[in-house]
């Protein structure tokens, strides 16, 4: 135990995620090498510990099943059971985080989650009326809504309440339904829907340059949407919303909203071309999902997830229903609840129902106390032909 | 042999999983991690509001009508909610507490509620008439936007017998207030219902609250005021948004809407942009209400409803 507490030791030096690698592995040479060699096994520790690399982790862990090899001739069937159990397992989460990534980019190890923030009143204010009269007419949505005829209800919902303030919302479906129009793509598999979706808006994107992808229980709120990217360029690679890390890789996910810039999704569709980076059926023991696939496969092109945050930090992008929120803000800040709970410049909100959906529309595009004026440096016009905002 | 090819396999699966717990434990600690620190953020207020406040002549004073059981549950969130924009605010009990609550001399129980309202009157008008000049009854589960209601109340007059809320018809033939929805009494309002009971004009003829105060509003000559908005949308509601706001299909008035004075539209057209009340709001929905009032907001967004520029467009064609 006391090789243990030496390669802990020396690991817990580098980041926290490292060190948990070094220590499962090391883990396995000291039943292994019966502490028999303390240096060898620091040393192998510091291998790993410093290349980000699958690769190294590979090579210790068949240095691990030789020396096991040497083992099992050495007795101790329960030893041995647990030592081939072990490994196997290893294996296994190895060629699931493993087949499309060899290494990781330029960003080295450990990145902490990057952030976009909206721009703060400061900043706008420094821009002339011209410069910011020509960013808020350029600045167009265009809204990717991936639907399904088995949640009818909730696609017309989506239909009648926030997707009217894109520029362009347009809904994709997995097969035809006979009660509402959409741009069938005929394809059950999500990530095969999800590449076919984006294709489809790139092609006919006109001059809009950025682009909102949702399912219909989530609500989104595309005025806060232009404002969070309302000074970012659209011919550089941006892929936002609530980013979370699976283990290695930091992804977007889908349910809170996914906002690409027209470089991303441009860069997107040319690796899509590519069946080895991006395989259009995927090819790993088990499957990604496919927001995860989507983050692979950007990451290829050197796009990285990026959350989505106001100018206090908060995030913007929100998997949950309001009430979810405030519920748990409630046991957590019992004297400040809204205020600790949620941005006022939220964008998404998640798992709604269709009756919830139709109660937004009104709490955020009507309900409000007489007298506020927040003089904002833009303005959005409500669109034409809509009762309910 | 076989016993070791049993003890083989247990090693086997033990490895197995405890590894496997291991990995899974480390990628859970990681985004348990991000996820919470979203929710920790006590923020300075940001006002970036400025108020263009009705004329500060209108002064509301609101009682809560509720008890010791639902102090806790209740009537701490409306406290931490609403209450805080009231002018003056006296939470109605049987019991005094720190809360803080008023005594009044009557028991808990939905057969003394019009005895708790002549007492919690009776005492208002005897400590605070000059204090405020319109008075606002609601439940423990009401939301209501204060300013949203100063706003009509501005382009009233107090020292008129006028009485506001959400207006039913039956029982009483000018209609009578809802109760859960608040209803509100100008200062000449409540000095004649005090005068009532001292009279013996108005009694304690029924237990129903809100028809009974509604019997003596209609004795001594106060009037029901219309508060539907410009485009003829509700302000005050007797049950939560949901029961007014999800489009319907042409339909006979459900039961909820059966008792309403003026016709009630269903959907989009329900209810006014300057929502003044809801009923049966209970905590959480405190909370997300006044998320969605005072906090959640479009950015930049050209509101359809402009009322004050109706208004003008009137004069000018007038």
């Amino acid at each position: 135990m006391f090789g243990l507490l030496v390669i802990a030791h020396v690991c817990g030096q580098r980041k926290t995620q490292n060190a948990w690698k070094c220590v499962t592995a090391g883990f396995f040479y000291v039943i292994l090498r019966q502490m028999r060699d303390i240096s060898e096994i620091s040393l192998a520790c510091e291998a790993l510990c410093q290349t980000e690399s699958s690769l190294m982790l590979f090579r210790s862990v068949s240095r691990a099943s030789a020396a096991a090899a040497i083992m099992l001739s050495d007795g101790g069937s329960f030893m041995k059971g647990m030592i081939v159990g072990g490994l196997f397992c290893l294996v296994l989460s190895l060629l699931g985080s493993f087949s499309p990534v060899t290494e990781s980019g330029t960003d080295g190890n450990d990145h902490h989650h990057h952030h976009v923030k909206a721009a703060s009143k400061d900043e706008l204010q420094q821009l002339s009326d011209s410069r910011l009269q020509e960013l808020n007419n350029q600045l167009k949505v265009y809204c990717v809504v991936m639907v399904q005829p088995k949640s009818l209800v909730y696609w017309a919902t989506a239909l009648d309440t926030w997707t009217k303030h894109c520029d362009k919302a347009e809904f994709y479906t997995s097969e035809v339904s006979k009660a509402l129009e959409a741009i069938d793509l005929n394809e059950k598999d999500d990530w095969a829907r999800l590449r076919k979706a984006l294709k489809h808006a790139y092609e006919n994107a006109g001059d809009i340059r950025w682009f909102f992808v949702a399912q219909p229980n989530t609500f989104a709120i595309i005025e806060n949407l232009k404002y969070l990217v309302l000074t970012k360029d659209p011919e550089q690679p941006f892929y936002l919303g609530k980013a979370v890390k699976s283990g290695e890789l930091e992804y977007v996910e889908l349910n809170s909203g996914i906002v690409l810039s027209y470089e991303a999704l441009k860069r997107l569709v040319n690796v899509f071309q590519d069946e080895n980076k991006c395989p259009e059926r995927g090819r790993q023991l088990w499957k990604l999902s496919d927001d995860k696939q989507l983050a692979v496969c950007l990451k290829f092109t050197g796009v990285f997830a990026e959350n989505g945050e106001d100018i206090h930090g908060k995030g913007l992008f929100n998997s949950k229903t309001v009430d979810s929120l405030i519920s748990e803000s409630m046991k957590q800040n019992p004297n400040n609840v809204v205020k600790g709970c949620c941005s006022d410049l939220a964008v998404t909100f998640s798992g709604l129902s269709p009756n919830q959906m139709q109660v937004m529309m009104f709490g955020v595009y009507r309900l409000r106390p007489y007298g506020h004026d927040f003089h904002d440096l833009l303005t959005f016009f409500p669109p034409k032909g809509s009762d309910n905002d | 042999m076989r016993p070791k090819g049993v003890t083989f396999t247990t090693g086997l699966i033990f490895g197995y999983l405890s590894l496997r717990l291991l990995l899974t434990s480390m990628f859970s600690i990681e985004t348990e991690n991000r996820l919470h620190s979203y929710n920790i953020h006590t923020e300075a207020s940001q006002k970036n509001s400025s108020a263009e406040s009705p004329p500060n002549s209108t002064q509301i004073l609101c009682w809560i009508m509720t008890g010791p059981k639902n102090l806790e549950l209740r009537t701490k969130h409306v406290k931490q909610t609403w209450g805080k924009h009231c002018h003056h605010i006296l939470y109605m009990s049987s019991v005094k507490t720190d809360f803080p609550t008023v005594e009044l001399n009557v028991s808990e129980g939905r057969e003394n509620l019009y005895w708790k309202t002549i007492r919690a009157l009776q005492y208002i008008h005897q400590h605070y008439q000059d204090k405020a000049n319109w008075f606002l009854k609601a439940d423990d589960d009401t939301f209501v936007v204060i300013e949203n209601l100063q706003y009509i109340l501005s382009k009233l007059d107090p020292d008129k017998p006028l009485y506001l809320g959400r207006r039913f018809k039956r029982f009483i033939s000018q209609g009578y207030m809802s109760g859960g929805a608040g209803y509100v009494l100008s200062k000449e309002a409540l000095r004649r219902f005090v005068k009532g009971f001292q009279t013996g004009r108005c009694t304690h003829f029924s237990t129903i609250e809100d028809m009974a105060l509604g019997k003596c509003m209609e004795t001594m000559k106060v009037e029901p005021v219309d508060t539907r908005d410009l485009k003829g949308r509700q302000t005050f509601h007797a049950f939560p948004l949901d029961h007014y706001i999800i489009r319907q299909l042409q339909r006979p008035r459900p039961w909820y809407l059966i008792y309403d004075y003026y016709v009630p539209n269903e959907g989009p057209n329900c209810c006014s942009d300057f929502i003044v009340s809801f009923h049966y709001i209970h905590a959480v929905q405190q909370y997300v209400l006044e998320y969605f009032t005072y906090h959640l907001r479009p950015y930049g967004y050209s509101y359809r409803f402009k009322p004050d520029k109706m208004m003008e467009a009137n004069l000018k064609t007038h």
